[in-house]
């Protein structure tokens, strides 16, 4: 019933697939025209921003498009053998026990009623009928090869108990758990942290060599493609543009998609002066409001009127590669190694002076031990950020980076007077702010510590047009004297975040993801905001559309000399806009220093790992390859001594057990680049850097 | 789990006095009082006599020491009257009497200790509740769920307008109709009738025929609610990721109902059966009025309609823990059902 060794044609081969989706209004075209082909042990990524259908195909795939969904064209061929005309029974014996998927958010793939090793025992008893004990046996197995600690445990608790990340991997020994030729993995680690998505996708990559499992990898992240596939298919709006093995199409791209995707991404290995971000202009269609001819037209940079929109475009073989296809009319015309055109780049303001101080700020946090029945019970603390001290001088970023839970968040509320400190103090232009909560500080100290928000869909009214939004802001930090100025200022802000003025009539749900967090940015600088606090501002967006966020709030720091607090944990971002970096992990600060202090050796071993986990689209730059065992310790009952101490590489080289006994005190490495660790000078000095890139 | 449970049963104390001082007070307004002594001693009384009957046995105290001595946690009067004979509210050598201490008084109208009759009549309510039970939660569960698994199918439509309807008819019209029926020869001409309108011979001896009708009446009722609750708890439940994700392992669809739908699709109707009791028991007092079934609704009609106060207060005071009992019950059963909020 099993896999079947005979076979040893393509896994999968999707032919011409085309998939809908009916509405009241009309018909979707979500997926068009899309092929592809999986040999037997090869791993194929799909990337693709939100909304091009990507997870449409992996759907498509299992046969399990909804009520609504049908594929109304193509064929998808597993194995030989048509999956378009199976009937239920043979779909039910090829799901779980030959095709399995994985999908993005762990815990809502979890059945919450239920112990994890019956979940996991389910699948050989259906597809094996083996008897429960041995399923059971199976399960203790396969949860030792995902590597999760005390795996009996484990097979008797229910989803809530585990962490996000063991949950991922439970939900990955459960994909495993029949040994199935094909894997399908739908974004599989966005809802994890960097360390804890670097360590899945390294149990993934093994798992499928051990396995010889097939894989389609859905992601929205090039650089974690880059990692653990072997070929590569770029979609846009529903179609595949680009496909190809992962080193033809990431040297010798030949769609000016893929270009353009490449250039709005931000690369750790590369200079940001040599290579700035390129975001991508324009807005993606929706699957209704599709250009003729190319998709990608009204945003192509090499787009030619009469020809690219008169047509439906072919994909088409690019000669001398193998298998290597592209879909676009130009692409043996363009030349693909000139230089991408810059806009004349501006020289950054050096920083000026001092305008904000830490010193020994501290944030603690009281919790009832047991929240749901209060009342009696031992009250538990939570260190939430731990003696910070730092200073940030007019017109720089600074750069807090670290995983979540990691206090970056309380940081920023303490900073913002929504929450007081607990010790220590806040200094704004030498005035003390850290005991102020925000009912009584004065408007000019809101108005000149501001926000910018992760999620831009939360944090606008949806009731308010966006004009409106921003004359409210205006009135509350009493910036002009009636509407009528108010009003001219809100559209000068407007043309500051590059909007058009005419959005000021718009309701929220009329913006994109994009177009939110501007409205979000035009409202924190509303005051002439002399620092903003940007908490993830981009993670939240498509990659096209970060670029273009990130490069506003860099051109409005410019003209206004605004302090930028940039909360981050992508790394590459980091990189390319900050001038110095504070790394933080549970509550401490452990390294802190200027971004090349802090992207080179000698690094903190937190820093490093770190650096290591972040996936890199450049096939040029060698890492090394650093998994932090575990996952983040829980801030209720941190470990002992040094933070780091669970999960670090390096503690061993440290005698006499300190790090497991003593919080290491914070020393200087070199001019203003401090680390919190007990490692001496001579063994900082000995480590390698993670990220190299290779001589070409 | 030991200091959730006391806390709710402190709470639940304190509504039942709130609750009973309410009644008390209600039961003891002067005009209920002159009526009670009318019936008691006669008809013709004068007002002054109407003043010494009431002051002899203790009725004219003030309202907190009535409620007191009757909770019996202050001492039961002993009044020498204006007739020279000396009443005590308990008997020789007993200090206090009141609910706590079993005494719950002396029902006018059975002419018994309100504690049997309550008993008994609460029996006799019990086992037609059980019956009610029995049927209304697995139909309305089953009708629920089956239901819910394909939302928009034609199932689904057929079954939810009939869950509808059924909550929509009151107890007092479907039972009407049920008799007439079922129980009589008026609409459809039975050879033998199937069941009979009246079940006063259930008390002893229930049986299909006599209990059948009472039973259903109630049950119609209560379930299209808990059906309807059931619906929308399965079908959300059935668009859940992790119901996909079974789909995806393989798992048939009898299966994935049964196995991964089920239990978590029980979580909240579960709550609404517990909360039904205490509804239910309206429902109780008008279909044994209508059977003519001597339970604990025909009781609290017939002590209501003869002013029999103590009997109304000691069926009150049931109710009130009835009520608040199951509450506590569905709560701890919450609890076991859903996991996620399992005490540890
Ligand atoms: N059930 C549905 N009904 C109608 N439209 C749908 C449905 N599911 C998806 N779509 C539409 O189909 C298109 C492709 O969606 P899909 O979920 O495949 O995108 P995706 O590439 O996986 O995006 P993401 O990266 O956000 O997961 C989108 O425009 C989406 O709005
Ligand atoms: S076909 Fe034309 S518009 Fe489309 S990608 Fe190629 S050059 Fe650009
Ligand atoms: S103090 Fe020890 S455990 Fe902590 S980071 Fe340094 S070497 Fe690692
Ligand atoms: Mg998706």
């Amino acid at each position: 019933m099993t896999t079947d060794t005979s076979y040893d044609g393509p896994i999968l081969e999707i032919d011409k697939l085309s998939i809908s989706f009916f509405t009241r209004l009309r018909e979707i075209p979500a997926v068009m025209d899309f092929s592809a082909k999986i040999m037997p042990g090869e791993a194929l990524g799909v990337v693709g921003e939100s909304g091009c259908g990507k997870s449409t195909v992996a759907l498509g795939v299992m046969q399990d498009l909804g009520v609504n969904g049908r594929i109304v064209g193509g064929s998808i061929k597993f194995k030989g053998r048509e999956m378009n005309t199976m009937t239920p029974e043979e779909l039910r014996d090829i799901r779980g026990s030959q095709i399995a998927m994985i999908y993005q958010e762990p815990m809502a793939s979890l059945n919450p009623a239920m112990r994890i090793g019956k979940q996991l025992a389910e699948v050989p008893m259906i597809h094996e009928g083996i008897s429960e004990s041995e399923a059971m046996k199976r399960a203790l197995e396969v949860v030792t090869d995902v590597k999760l600690p005390d795996p009996a445990r484990i097979l008797k608790s229910f989803p809530h108990q585990l962490s996000g990340g063991q949950q991922q991997r439970i939900v990955i020994a459960m994909a495993l758990m029949s040994k199935p030729s094909l894997l399908i993995l739908d974004e599989p680690t966005t809802a994890l942290d960097v360390t804890v998505e670097a360590a899945v996708v390294e149990l993934v990559k093994d798992l499928g060599k051990k396995y010889g499992t097939s894989m389609l990898f859905i992601s929205h992240n090039l650089g974690l493609v880059l990692e653990t596939c072997d070929r590569i298919c770029v979609m846009y709006s529903g179609e595949a543009v680009e496909r190809g093995s992962i080193e033809d199409v990431f040297d010798e791209m030949q769609h000016p998609y893929t270009q353009a995707l490449f250039r709005s991404i931000p690369l750790p290995g590369a200079d940001k002066n040599a290579r700035p971000l390129i975001a991508i202009p324009g807005n993606f269609p929706l699957p209704h409001e599709r250009p003729s001819g190319c998709n990608f037209g009204p945003r192509c940079d090499y787009f030619e009127a009469g020809r690219c929109d008169a047509q439906v475009i072919p994909m088409e073989k690019v000669t001398g590669n193998d298998r290597h296809e592209s879909r676009c009319l130009r692409f043996s015309e363009i030349d693909w190694n000139a230089p991408p055109q810059v806009a004349e780049t501006k020289e950054k303001a050096p920083p000026g002076q001092v305008v904000l101080k830490m010193d020994n700020l501290k944030k603690y946090y009281e919790v009832a031990a047991n929240a749901l029945f209060g009342g009696g019970g031992e009250k538990k603390v939570v260190k939430a950020n731990e003696t910070l001290s730092f200073e940030a001088r007019e017109s720089e970023t600074l750069a807090i980076v670290g995983e979540s839970g990691c206090g970056k968040s309380t940081f920023a509320k303490v900073l913002m007077g929504l929450e007081t400190a607990t010790e220590g103090e806040i200094l704004l232009d030498n005035k003390s702010i850290g005991n102020i909560p925000i009912e009584q500080r004065d408007t000019k100290t809101v108005a000149d510590v501001q926000m910018v928000f992760q999620n831009p869909f939360d944090t606008l009214n949806p009731s308010m047009t966006v004009g409106r939004q921003i004359m409210r802001a205006l009135e509350i930090f009493k910036v002009g004297n009636n509407d009528a100025e108010r009003r001219q200022r809100m559209l000068e802000l407007l043309d500051l975040v590059k909007l058009p003025r005419a959005f000021a009539d718009r309701m929220p749900r009329q913006l994109s993801g994009g177009q939110k967090q501007r409205v979000g940015i035009a409202r924190a600088f509303a005051g002439d905001a002399r620092i903003v606090v940007a908490d993830e501002p981009v993670s939240a967006l498509d990659v096209s559309v970060q670029a273009a966020v990130t490069d506003l709030l860099m051109e409005i720091q410019r003209e206004h000399k605004t302090t930028l607090l940039f909360i981050s944990h992508d790394l590459s971002i980091v990189r390319y806009l900050s001038d110095r970096v504070m790394v933080m992990y549970l509550g401490h600060v452990v390294e802190l220093g200027t971004t090349d202090q802090v992207f080179a050796p000698p690094y903190h071993p937190y820093t490093e790992a770190l650096l290591s986990a972040v996936p890199i689209a450049d096939t040029s730059v060698k890492k090394k390859h650093i998994v932090l065992e575990g996952d983040i310790p829980s801030a209720m009952n941190p470990p002992t001594g040094c933070p780091f101490q669970t999960r670090c590489r390096w503690k061993d080289q440290v005698a006499g057990g300190l790090c497991e006994k003593e919080v290491p005190v914070t020393r200087t490495l070199a001019e203003g680049h401090q680390v919190k660790c007990h490692l001496t000078d001579a063994q900082m000095a000995e480590m390698e850097p993670v990220i190299e890139i290779a001589a070409e | 789990m030991g200091l959730f449970i006391l806390r709710r049963v402190g709470v639940m104390l304190l509504t039942a006095l709130c609750l009973t001082f309410i009644v008390f007070w209600l039961t003891n307004l002067y005009p209920n009082l002159e009526k009670l002594a009318k019936t008691q001693g006669n008809f013709r009384m004068s007002d002054e006599a109407v003043t010494s009957y009431l002051t002899n046995r203790g009725y004219q105290q003030a309202l907190p020491v009535k409620y007191g001595q009757w909770l019996g946690v202050l001492p039961g009067y002993v009044i020498e009257g204006s007739d020279g004979e000396v009443r005590s509210r308990c008997e020789e050598g007993k200090t206090f009497c009141g609910v706590i201490q079993g005494d719950w008084g002396f029902s006018t109208v059975f002419k018994d200790n309100v504690s049997t009759i309550v008993s008994t009549r609460l029996g006799a309510t019990g086992k037609l509740m059980f019956w009610v039970m029995m049927v209304m939660v697995p139909g309305a569960l089953l009708i629920g769920v089956l239901a819910g698994m394909r939302e928009g199918s034609g199932t689904d439509r057929t079954l939810s307008t009939a869950s509808i309807v059924s909550t929509a008819t009151p107890e007092y019209v479907s039972g009407v109709i049920l008799i007439a029926v079922l129980g009589t020869k008026v609409i459809i001409d039975w050879d033998t009738i199937p069941f009979k309108g009246s079940a006063t011979s259930a008390i002893d001896d229930a049986n299909f025929e006599n209990f059948f009708l009472p039973v259903i009446t109630i049950a119609l009722y209560g379930m299209g609610y808990i059906a309807r609750m059931t619906r929308a708890s399965m079908t959300e439940v059935m668009t859940a990721q992790y119901i996909r994700t079974a789909r995806l392992k393989g798992v048939s669809f009898p299966k994935i109902v049964i196995r991964h739908a089920l239990r978590n699709a029980l979580i909240a109707p579960f709550t609404v059966i517990m909360l039904q009791f205490p509804w239910l028991l309206n429902g109780v007092v008008i279909v044994e009025t209508l059977f003519n079934y001597k339970g604990f609704g025909w009781t609290l009609v017939e002590a209501a309609r003869n002013n029999d106060i103590e009997l109304l207060l000691g069926v009150s005071i049931v109710s009130v823990f009835v009520v608040l009992v199951t509450q506590l019950i569905s709560d701890i059963g919450y609890v076991f059902l859903n996991p996620r909020i399992r005490i540890s």
